[in-house]
């Protein structure tokens, strides 16, 4: 028995490898499994390599596994690909009509199994993936009725025929594994998972479900990758609360329209990848001195330019926290689960009203696209604060002056009145200006509407600026993540403890303003600090430097490749420093 | 009943003395006066450059946003607050330079908002350089041989891209430009009206004597059927763009508001932001 399987589905894009991966993964969610599902593909529709790496584990997993124990092939490229990550006694299940081959250096087993020959006996070569997923459960043991019903929520539109035929597939390519494995082939058998219906999702869906939570009503964006989804299920959604998502001509208008939206009185988010943030960054600097709410999501992806779009990367972290020109307070908080991306999110909506700043929720394409079982989120958790949004009516204003919407004030933050607001008319505007929003340049005025709107964010309230697991009141070791470094992390955490190592964690969820005194105790108390990112400049760890100090204690572990950090990979790097 | 003294505030405009944009600024106020508007209901959201200041010298809701971008702006108001007016100004270099993308994109869109383009053919405020509406040949700090550039006419795009409400005015003409924003207001989706506004700084090619000498009025011309989209451009075409009045008018596509399905009958802004917990669920159940 085994409580975790790694299992990879490979072949060109455009095959229907992602819903070869997404019936199989449904199907154990549904058994009480735990997934985590990461997809490689590249900037193209059709052709060129894709797969998706699915682990199934019996408890709460966050990170792409190290090795692999099954690996399905439609071609010779996904072996050729992926086949290092086989353990020895991993098996590798390829269609028998590319003649598959397996490489020398591998001790794992490989079955070449007719997948498109069967499916095209029973009707079309297009169920060779319902042929592989029989396969694969003859290899798990399953019983593949639990993959009925999602074939059925799938295929049902098209008649039960069309059902039957999916089921019969995978009947078949169960039957034809069964006669081929022998007393010698190893079968997986996982341990029984507990049943419980449990949310199976992407970090984007996360995003999206906690702005509808936090009662966004309005979304404006541009289609990129790989932030797309956001606004794809916004749109599906919103109508029914009487909203909408309007994809605009560039991402200027989306940020703009935000602004204009949010300004107007109604919760309003945009949400966007590296480029569309360069693009936003002037508006950005608009809502940071007209003190306009302003909800922007970055899913960070491989930059510059356009980079990597289609892999993991953590490389806007300082455009995020200095992006615009001039200076402006900001709030960047970047969620390293999916449930914090749905909390996060819903906050995001909060802090921006009541600090009346853009608040940036920075997310990264594994934590994005990666989908992943999800303990229940509770919308009952979710506040709705709109700090000091005018609600009640306003005397009137003699002599035509207008209402003091940018009043200096003890926080720094000013009553705020909405178009439509009676005695509450006033000017916005991205010059400097006084307290009505006049335009002004005297000096004293400057350094008063200044200093106002930086005081804003000092005495920010965040509820976990930082997630720690910090068992060691002094440790060897102290890493530092932040976003969807976490799951790797965490499981290097539990081998370093095997190996005698004191290590805590910290993983930094408030990016900015930085918590320095939530980190700075962590940092002291350990003998080494690594900072794990995903970029070639070593980012947050300046950052760190920056705002804790202790600069010949931190260490970077950077990885800039496209892909995300591996269990063993931390692991590794952490003992190399002892 | 709010006049157009409602509509004033107490600063004092920036611009030089003679501007054309001083009447397009009484005219937004008799006009919003004449629709019967309250100040408090009235968002003027402009642009950058001289006449990017109008939205301060108005007593309504105002915002003063970037270069280029009154339009992103405008629309999101007026999507949060469908009971608001929402106008949108600026120059010619804010709506048909920096900003010319987002103009041709809420003429298709066909919000129902109304943007008033004050167009004096230069760059006022950064003293005097080229501008998209420049005329083949006008030299200037940027273009000290003459521009070589073709000059966009704002009108005949706006016809091509599907706009629903296109007008011209001047800005001396004060009370057909009142009643065509007034118009322009009325107009249930996007109404585009560029006036003539002379920079008597930089601009002493298109001057006011030079525009009464050149401009036609649509009222002259015999038969002008505003409803009647070939036509309108054939007419444009004849005069090199120099008319004014309404130009065009379509009344029977809806407006982007009307079209949108589930879009809150009720103003954005009032809706409640709980979201139940039945329809959380539902979301919920979905991913499960």
């Amino acid at each position: 028995m085994i409580n975790q399987l790694s299992w990879k589905v490979g072949g060109q894009q455009g095959e229907g490898i992602e819903s070869t991966g997404e019936i199989f993964a449904i199907a154990l969610n549904r058994m009480g499994y735990y997934l985590y599902g990461y997809r490689h593909f590249s900037s193209r529709i059709k052709g060129g390599h894709t797969n998706n790496k699915i682990r199934v584990s019996t408890t709460e997993v966050r990170s792409i596994s190290d090795d692999l124990d099954i690996l399905v092939a439609f071609d010779q490229e996904t072996i050729d690909v992926n086949y290092q990550e086989l353990h020895s006694k991993g098996v590798i299940l390829a269609d028998s009509k590319f003649n598959p081959k397996k490489p020398e250096d591998t001790e794992a087993s490989l079955y070449a199994v007719p997948f498109t020959e069967i499916a095209t006996q029973l009707g079309t070569s297009l169920m060779k993936n319902m042929v592989a997923i029989g396969a694969t459960s003859a290899v798990l043991d399953l019983d593949i009725h639990v993959f009925e019903v999602v074939v059925r929520e799938i295929f049902g539109k098209k008649g039960d025929k069309v059902v039957a035929k999916n089921m019969e597939a995978i009947q078949a390519g169960f039957d034809y594994m069964k006669e081929q494995m022998d007393a010698n082939v190893p079968t997986m058998v996982l341990e029984k998972a507990d049943g419980k219906r449990r949310m199976y999702m992407i970090g984007n869906d996360a995003i999206a479900l906690g702005a509808l939570a936090a009662g966004c009503r309005f979304m404006a964006a541009y289609p990129i990758t790989p932030a797309s989804d956001i606004m794809e299920y916004l749109i599906k959604k919103l109508p029914a609360l009487g909203g909408t998502v309007i994809q605009t001509e560039d991402e200027i208008a989306a940020c703009t329209m935000t602004i204009g939206a949010s300004y107007g009185g109604v919760r309003a988010i945009t949400a966007s990848s590296g480029p569309g943030l360069s693009l936003k960054m002037e508006a950005i600097g608009l809502a940071g001195i007209t003190e306009t709410p302003l909800v922007i999501v970055d899913t960070q992806r491989g930059g510059p330019s356009t980079g990597l779009p289609t892999k993991q990367e953590q490389s806007d972290l300082m455009a995020m926290i200095y992006g615009t020109h001039g200076e402006i307070p900001k709030i960047v908080m970047a969620p390293s689960t999916v449930q914090e991306a749905f909390y996060d999110t819903a906050e995001a909506f909060n802090l921006a009203e009541e600090y009346q700043c853009p608040v940036i929720v920075l997310s990264d394409l594994q934590l994005s696209l990666g989908k992943q079982t999800v303990e229940p989120l509770d919308a009952s958790k979710v506040e709705i604060r709109r700090g000091k949004l005018v609600t009640e009516e306003l005397p009137e204003i003699e002599n035509k002056g207008y209402f003091k919407r940018y009043e200096v004030t003890e926080d720094g933050v000013s009553p705020r009145t909405i178009p439509g607001m009676k005695n509450g008319i006033h000017h916005v505007t991205g010059v400097e200006h006084a307290e009505t929003g006049k335009p002004s340049e005297s000096a004293p005025n400057r350094i008063a509407q200044m200093d106002k709107r930086f005081r804003k964010v000092e005495n920010i309230r965040f509820n976990t600026p930082v997630y720690k697991n910090a068992p060691h009141e002094e440790a060897d070791l102290l890493i530092v993540g932040f976003n969807s470094t976490r799951g790797a992390i965490e499981e290097a955490m539990t081998r370093l403890e095997k190996d005698g190592l004191k290590a805590n964690h910290a993983q930094i969820r408030l990016i900015h303003p930085f918590p320095t005194d939530e980190v700075l105790p962590l940092v002291r108390s350990a003998k080494k600090v690594i900072v794990v990112e995903n970029n070639a400049t070593g980012q947050l760890a300046n950052i760190m430097k920056m705002n804790v100090g202790y600069a010949e204690k931190i260490t970077k572990y950077l990885k800039y490749d496209g892909n995300p950090f591996l269990p063993h990979e931390v692991h590794s790097k952490c003992k190399e420093l002892f | 009943m709010a006049t157009f003294k409602d509509f004033r505030n107490d600063v004092k405009p920036n611009w030089c003395p003679g501007c054309g944009d001083f009447s397009v600024q009484a005219a937004m106020q008799r006009a919003a006066a004449n629709v019967g508007l309250v100040p408090e209901n009235l968002a003027v959201v402009s642009g950058i450059g001289c006449s990017g200041r109008i939205s301060g010298y108005i007593n309504s809701y105002g915002f003063h946003g970037i270069h280029g971008r009154s339009l992103p702006i405008a629309q999101g108001v007026k999507m949060a607050n469908r009971d608001l007016t929402v106008i949108a100004s600026g120059g010619d270099g804010d709506g048909y330079a920096i900003g010319m993308g987002h103009t041709i994109h809420a003429i298709r869109r066909n919000i129902d908002i109304t943007y008033i383009v004050m167009d004096n053919q230069i760059y006022g405020l950064t003293k005097g350089q080229t501008s998209p509406r420049s005329a083949v040949g006008f030299k200037t700090k940027s273009t000290p041989m003459g521009s070589i550039e073709q000059s966009i006419s704002p009108m005949e795009m706006a016809l091509t891209v599907g706009a629903t409400f296109v007008a011209q005015s001047f800005s001396t003409d004060l009370k057909d430009l009142t009643a065509l924003i007034e118009a322009g207001i009325n107009h249930k989706g996007f109404a585009l009206i560029n006036v003539f506004s002379p920079c008597v700084t930089y601009n002493k090619v298109n001057t006011y004597d030079w525009f009464k000498e050149n401009l036609t009025k649509l009222s002259d011309v015999e038969g002008y059927d505003a409803s009647n989209r070939e036509n309108a451009m054939q007419t444009l075409m004849k005069h090199n763009g120099l008319v004014t009045g309404l130009i065009y008018q379509n009344t029977e596509r809806q407006s982007y508001q009307e079209l949108l399905t589930g879009y809150s009958e009720e103003p954005l802004v009032d809706s409640d932001l709980n979201l139940d917990q039945a329809h959380f669920d539902k979301l919920v159940a979905e991913f499960m």
